[in-house]
């Protein structure tokens, strides 16, 4: 730790100085994530492949043998099936074939006979066709987003920044499907929900920096490594308190959705603290030092200044 | 205006704004639409296709088909159905509170079912006897409209009419009586016309029914979600729960990091949620299990915009600014930041809203919303009551910002 006159500001840690630590790190969590994905793929739930899903409130604790058992009495056997809610009071199911209504009503009549009529249901059937048609707009989406958001920081900013902040955002997205493919978490729409807000949010942070970097940069005439090492690590600091602030308030709300919001909000909100966590950390770890290296140490005349500053 | 009269007006408005949240609340709450996810009930989209093969799907007769539904779904009188048809072949029904969800999901997608009946209620013909879109429409001489028809088989129309001359023949869609022409003389040739004192609306209606009931569609069911009321419910409570717990703990962080300014953006907070509820109530939108997550994710980011400013003017008090000049160099220097993560979150919510479908849409069209609120309330009021504040040259201490003394440095 340091107090840096130039920029009046106290670095407490010199994140330039172990990028390759963090650099490193992601790395691994990367390629663990490419290994998973090849390896397991992703869980999908029945949006994106066809099924029934049933979610079943039953109102008194269970457990998966009785639940087991009465899917297996209506001829079930061999169903992959959760637990969940606050005391095991909700069973989660997952048939691979389109179920008709009718054997729909018939799980749930004998649930009902069988625990009273508090039991209440939430059923989703996707057909093949449909399944597939939402993963191709998926894949749609998740490009043209990022593509519309790189176009928008190409014009904020000169093409390294955009590069940077674009390489690191994608990088959060990636963490979290390579996280719910890892712990075979079930993806279904509301997880694109998180990704794409994920996308879009997490862009803040590193605009953020980089402003700041811009701002300093105007400021500062000498520019070898060292210096702009340190600018780097004035500016992470600069935008520290703020940068932490603003994730800290969209996290809290959204550990609140996990612990407290309903069953089915619970994996969305899920995806939403990874993403908010690894978009907290790209952008000072990942996003900035890759600026300084694509930067490399040339000396560069005023261009990158030429805009007024924010932060 | 002098510094007091600037801490009343400040005043005055937290108590008028007080009170018309308080009094107006309980109302908006109550009056906001809920999806079938929050109070029960389900969805289903189906796919059309024609019954006997050969014929395409024509927008027409997809439309057709949607109003046929309508009409089963008003006879059983469930309210608020949606219906719209999607693309070239698909028709989406929501529907909630339904008890007797089989039984309606059963009705629904059997094919429309045009008959022909004589007075003695025995089916004569029915729609498969009409050459597809056959049905026409024509004026008399007087400008009334006539409806012609023309039929596949002009012996069996001969018959019929010759046994029913005189009478009235009934026509029915599903249960439903139409009309009930009557047959003056034998029709032979297969074609015919059938006048009456129709308005030009009832004739036109007839004629579609007509050329429906002559190609009708086969639905298959291809998504379907469907909602316990008591799950629905539990959902909804236990999400507002959740989002009014992290709101909370917002607020008090609010205060204990940035005093004033955090009491400020407490109250710009709770006008956000305020005019949300508003646009939701006047857009008449529906809000979903996915919105109010994203109704509470917006709690979050509407504090974003707060605390950019907030940092920003603290560290203009920090390099020995006045006060004053903090407020405008910290406001002038963030706007610019807190577009950009505004557009930014933008255009992912306008990409979300235009692949999703039922509750994801809900989601971004609460995300949009939520955006196009906090703009209004946590940059241009939250500054206005900032201003009021610095202004009334009350709160002059940099502790009053959270900034130590110790840290402001001299210019």
């Amino acid at each position: 730790m340091h107090y840096n006159e130039q920029y009046h500001t106290k670095i407490r840690f010199d994140f330039i100085k172990h990028q390759k630590k963090f650099f490193g790190a992601s790395l691994i969590l990367v390629i663990l994530g490419i290994v998973s994905l090849l390896v397991f793929h992703m869980n999908l739930g029945v949006d994106f492949k066809a099924g029934t899903h049933m979610d079943i409130e039953v109102g008194a604790p269970i457990t998966k043998e009785q639940a087991a058992d009465a899917l297996g009495k209506l001829g079930y056997s061999d169903i992959e099936l959760t637990l969940g809610g606050a005391s095991n009071q909700r069973v989660s199911v997952r048939f691979d074939e389109v179920l008709e209504q009718a054997k729909v009503s018939e799980i749930t009549k004998s649930f009902k006979t069988q625990y009273g009529d508090q039991v209440s249901e939430e059923v989703n059937v996707v057909s093949p066709d449909m399944a597939q048609e939402l993963g191709v707009k998926t894949i749609y989406a998740i490009i043209i987003a990022s593509i519309a958001i790189m176009i928008y920081v190409m014009i904020r900013f000169e093409w390294r920044f955009a590069l940077a902040a674009n390489i690191a955002i994608l990088y959060d997205a990636f963490v979290v499907i390579a996280l719910f493919s890892i712990f075979r978490l079930e993806v279904n729409l509301p997880f694109i929900a998180a990704v794409l807000t994920t996308i879009g949010y997490s862009i803040n942070d590193k605009i953020v920096i980089f402003d700041r970097i811009r701002e300093n940069l105007r400021f500062s005439k000498q520019k070898n490594k060292e210096q702009l090492a340190e600018l780097v690590n004035a500016s992470l600091w600069q935008t520290m308190a703020r940068n932490i602030y603003t994730v800290l308030t969209v996290l809290i709300v959204a550990v609140s959705l996990y612990l407290f919001g309903s069953e089915s909000i619970k994996l969305f909100a899920l995806a939403k603290i990874i993403g908010l966590a690894s978009g907290a950390y790209s952008s000072v770890c990942i996003a900035s030092p890759l600026w300084l290296i694509l930067r490399g140490d040339k000396q560069k005349p005023g261009k990158t200044a030429k805009a007024p500053v924010a932060s | 205006m002098k510094g007091s009269s600037r801490l009343i007006a400040f005043l005055g408005i937290i108590v008028i704004m007080a009170g018309v949240f308080a009094w107006t609340t309980p109302g908006l709450v109550k009056d906001i639409r809920l999806g079938l996810d929050l109070k029960g009930g389900f969805e289903v989209l189906y796919e059309a296709s024609p019954l006997e093969g050969g014929e395409k799907v024509t927008p027409s007769s997809l439309k057709e088909t949607s109003k046929s539904l309508e009409k089963r779904i008003d006879a059983q009188g469930i309210a608020e159905p949606e219906i719209t048809t999607e693309g070239s072949n698909r028709i989406r029904i929501k529907l909630a509170g339904v008890e007797n969800e089989d039984q309606v999901r059963d009705m629904l997608k059997k094919p429309v079912n045009l008959t022909f009946r004589d007075p003695d209620g025995n089916v004569v013909l029915n729609g498969t006897d009409f050459v597809q879109n056959g049905a026409g429409l024509q004026r008399d001489e007087f400008g009334n409209p006539i409806i012609t028809i023309k039929l596949k088989d002009a012996k069996k129309f001969e018959d019929v009419t010759t046994k029913l001359t005189g009478k009235t023949m009934s026509i029915y869609l599903d249960e439903t009586l139409l009309s009930s022409p009557m047959v003056n003389y034998p029709i032979s040739g297969g074609t015919a016309q059938i006048s009456g004192s129709y308005t030009s609306e009832e004739a036109t209606n007839l004629k579609d029914t007509i050329n429906l009931g002559a190609l009708p569609l086969k639905l298959t069911e291809k998504y379907t979600q469907s909602v316990g009321a008591k799950l629905g419910q539990q959902s909804l409570h236990q999400t507002v729960e959740a989002g009014l717990i992290g709101s909370g703990i917002i607020l008090v962080l609010l205060i204990a990091l940035f005093r004033i300014p955090g009491v400020v953006a407490g109250i710009t907070v709770v006008s956000y949620v305020w005019l949300l509820l508003l646009v939701f109530k006047l857009m008449n939108a529906t809000l979903t299990l996915p919105g109010i997550a994203a109704f509470v994710l917006g709690v979050g980011m509407a504090v974003d915009a707060n605390i950019i400013m907030y940092e920003r003017i603290k560290e203009e008090i920090r390099s020995g600014k006045s006060l004053l000049s903090s407020l405008k160099a910290g406001s002038k220097n963030s706007l610019r930041t807190i577009m950009d993560a505004n557009i930014t979150n933008i255009i992912a919510s306008v990409v979300l809203y235009v692949i999703g479908n039922g509750a994801i849409r809900g989601f971004a069209l609460t995300m949009i919303f939520s955006i196009l609120v906090s703009i209004l309330t946590n940059i241009f009021f939250s500054r206005f009551l900032i201003h009021l504040l610095i202004r009334s040259n009350l709160f002059k201490k940099p502790s009053y910002y959270g900034v130590k003394e110790a840290e402001i440095r001299a210019l």
